[in-house]
């Protein structure tokens, strides 16, 4: 008996627990289920309610997202056509050093060297997709100083004198090489004012060191195409589908001295749109091919219609007549160029440089994607026995990143005149280059 | 100065006669790569590794979270920029199963390097494919003076040719 106790309060405690449904019950009136249903119905809504809220938030939480996704890449390269200010306004440039170390057969003018050569800063601007600007502010030599001094001849100096400086501390020169607006008149054809780089050779329009051979560029492009030759003037250029293209510019023309140690010297005739004396202009056009990847065909022509500004004085009219290809097919490269100048004038014809030419021919290899040999040959005939040469060169360019070069070559110059003799040389060339 | 005057009138003849050739929007790329009718477009986000080598492509970040791309049948397409030498270079490219199937420039802003823009160049890019290295399995030939533009549209192949590869292995949803 002491057991069956415990299991009889048992059964009577679970009886009471058990709920009214689980025992005999009356069905609940109508009433009561509707009350029943109004409640759940009004529990589904609340839910329904909850789960829209929660929907929105979302919703809004995916449209602030994608909001601030578009912010952000906007920022990093702006809306099309619509870009601020700093969108549309570029700078660049490039620079390079050279050591040159130069053995003449005349050892007085052997020479060791180290020369910040260029230092090139691009600004850009577009104010809208067919009207921009470009310019390019070059500091040569690294320093300028605008000091000077020298010493007053007796007599004193009169108006117009030329003085010497005795102080050659600074070789330096700050050039204004390009400052122009160019303004599609449709997309094959460009026009352009103001002071921009004259579209003759290889080198002229396109000089960054990462993109030629050799520290020193070439000097049939320095003594007979005057490069960097730039000039004030409007210009003119049309391209097509078949890779013809063309230029035409009228500019300022060279103001080339008569008299003097730089007589008859072309690239001394520059006059670079500084108070440039526009009596007589120059026009300059070209005609080119690249339609077919890896080949470059051209021929300018430069015309000076005073080729001094003077007249009387001896030198007239000058014509340049300019052709070179280039050739690139795999590793291989090969680039040649033939200049002339025809000038007309009693004095530059009895000085017997009424015509100057040189010619040269580059072939170049490379045995690495960043490592490059090249050799040079360069024949000039100018008007200065100094200027009248020609020249062997081989070298290397090595590129540790693409838009860095470093440069090492070897030169031999052998002069055509006895006058200039002494001057023939070797050297070695280091160069590092550099463009952004 | 005589000959200033006929040189002038010579050049306004040839501006009246020089047709203009515009450029191919996008949509009308689209268009024409898809039969008229293009897909909607997707978004593949540059994450992790994927955000990692499309900048070693580039050689710079690529200026966005995510690239919009339109595909149909195994075939995709980009629209991208890059910087030739100051200014972005607009490129529509399609690739396929064996490599790049279209490349166009449709919006070139730099001065110099035009003949990027034409088929005579951009048709050496047809059924380029990447190497192992992630490079282009071909030589392009350069243009003279355009260094900067040509080399700014190997990269836009590359990193085409990579996003491809990428949405075969995860697609993102719809934006």
């Amino acid at each position: 008996m002491k057991i069956k106790l415990p299991a009889l309060m048992m059964t009577a405690l679970l009886f009471q627990a058990m709920p009214p449904f689980a025992v005999a019950e009356s069905a609940p009136t109508v009433e009561q289920l509707w009350e029943i249903i109004q409640a759940q119905q009004a529990e589904i809504d609340a839910l329904k309610k909850q789960q829209e809220e929660t929907a929105q938030t979302a919703a809004d939480a995916g449209d602030k997202a994608e909001a601030a996704v578009v912010a952000v890449e906007d920022s990093a390269h702006g809306s099309a056509g619509t870009g601020s200010w700093a969108d549309r306004t570029s700078i660049g440039g490039y620079g390079e050093l050279h050591y040159n170390n130069v053995s003449a057969d005349d050892s007085s003018r052997d020479s060791k060297e180290l020369d910040l050569h260029r230092f090139v800063l691009y600004f850009g601007h577009e104010f809208t997709d067919r009207l921009r600007f470009h310019s390019e502010l070059e500091l040569e030599h690294a320093f300028l100083e605008d000091e000077c001094e020298f010493t007053v001849p007796e007599g004193g100096l009169a108006a117009g004198d030329e003085v010497e400086c005795e102080d050659d501390r600074s070789p330096g020169e700050v050039e204004l090489e390009q400052a122009y607006l160019e303004y599609d008149i449709n997309d094959a054809l460009t026009t352009r004012g103001g002071v921009f780089l004259l579209p003759v050779g290889i080198l002229n329009e396109t000089h960054e060191p990462t993109t030629f051979y050799g520290v020193e560029r070439n000097d049939v492009e320095s003594i007979i195409v005057p490069s960097t030759w730039w000039a004030g003037g409007a210009g003119l250029s049309g391209h097509h589908a078949n890779g013809i293209s063309w230029d035409f510019a009228l500019h300022e023309g060279l103001a080339v001295p008569t008299m003097g140690d730089s007589a008859f010297r072309v690239s001394s005739g520059r006059q670079k749109t500084a108070e440039a004396d526009a009596s007589d202009l120059a026009y300059t056009g070209r005609l080119r091919y690249t339609g077919i990847p890896g080949l470059e065909l051209a021929a300018s022509v430069n015309y000076q219609t005073d080729a001094s500004q003077h007249g009387g004085d001896g030198l007239g009219k000058g014509i340049l007549y300019e052709t070179h290809a280039s050739y690139q097919n795999g590793p291989f490269a090969l680039r040649a160029l033939y200049a002339r100048w025809n000038f007309d004038g009693s004095a530059i014809e009895a000085a017997h440089a009424d015509k100057q030419d040189g010619w040269y021919i580059e072939p170049s290899y490379k045995v690495l994607a960043n490592l490059g040999l090249y050799a040079r040959y360069e024949d000039i005939d100018a008007a200065r026995d100094q200027d009248q040469f020609d020249q062997w060169e081989i070298g290397a360019n090595f590129w540790p990143h693409e838009d860095v070069v470093l440069k090492v070559d070897y030169r031999n110059r052998e002069h055509d005149l006895a006058s200039a003799a002494g001057g023939d040389f070797n050297a070695v060339d280091l160069g590092i280059g550099y463009q952004f | 100065m005589q000959i200033t005057t006929p040189i002038f009138l010579l050049l306004l003849l040839v501006t009246r006669l020089c047709a203009a050739e515009s450029y191919q929007s996008a949509n009308e790329f689209l268009r024409e790569v898809f039969a008229s009718v293009p897909p909607s477009p997707q978004v593949l986000w540059l994450k992790g590794d994927v955000r990692k080598t499309s900048s070693a492509i580039l050689g710079h970040p690529y200026p966005g979270l995510r690239v919009r791309y339109w595909e149909k049948e195994s075939r995709t397409a980009w629209i991208l920029d890059e910087i030739g030498k100051e200014k972005p270079i607009t490129v529509g490219l399609v690739v396929g199963p064996t490599g790049i199937e279209i490349l166009r420039v449709l919006e070139f802003r730099e001065s110099r390097g035009w003949e990027v823009r034409y088929p005579f160049f951009t048709d050496q890019f047809a059924g380029a494919s990447l190497n192992g290295d992630r490079l282009l399995d071909r030589h392009i030939d350069g243009i003279s003076g355009a260094t900067l533009s040509v080399r700014a549209l190997q990269k836009l192949a590359r990193l085409a040719l990579y996003l491809h590869q990428q949405t075969r292995l995860t697609h993102d949803s719809p934006s």
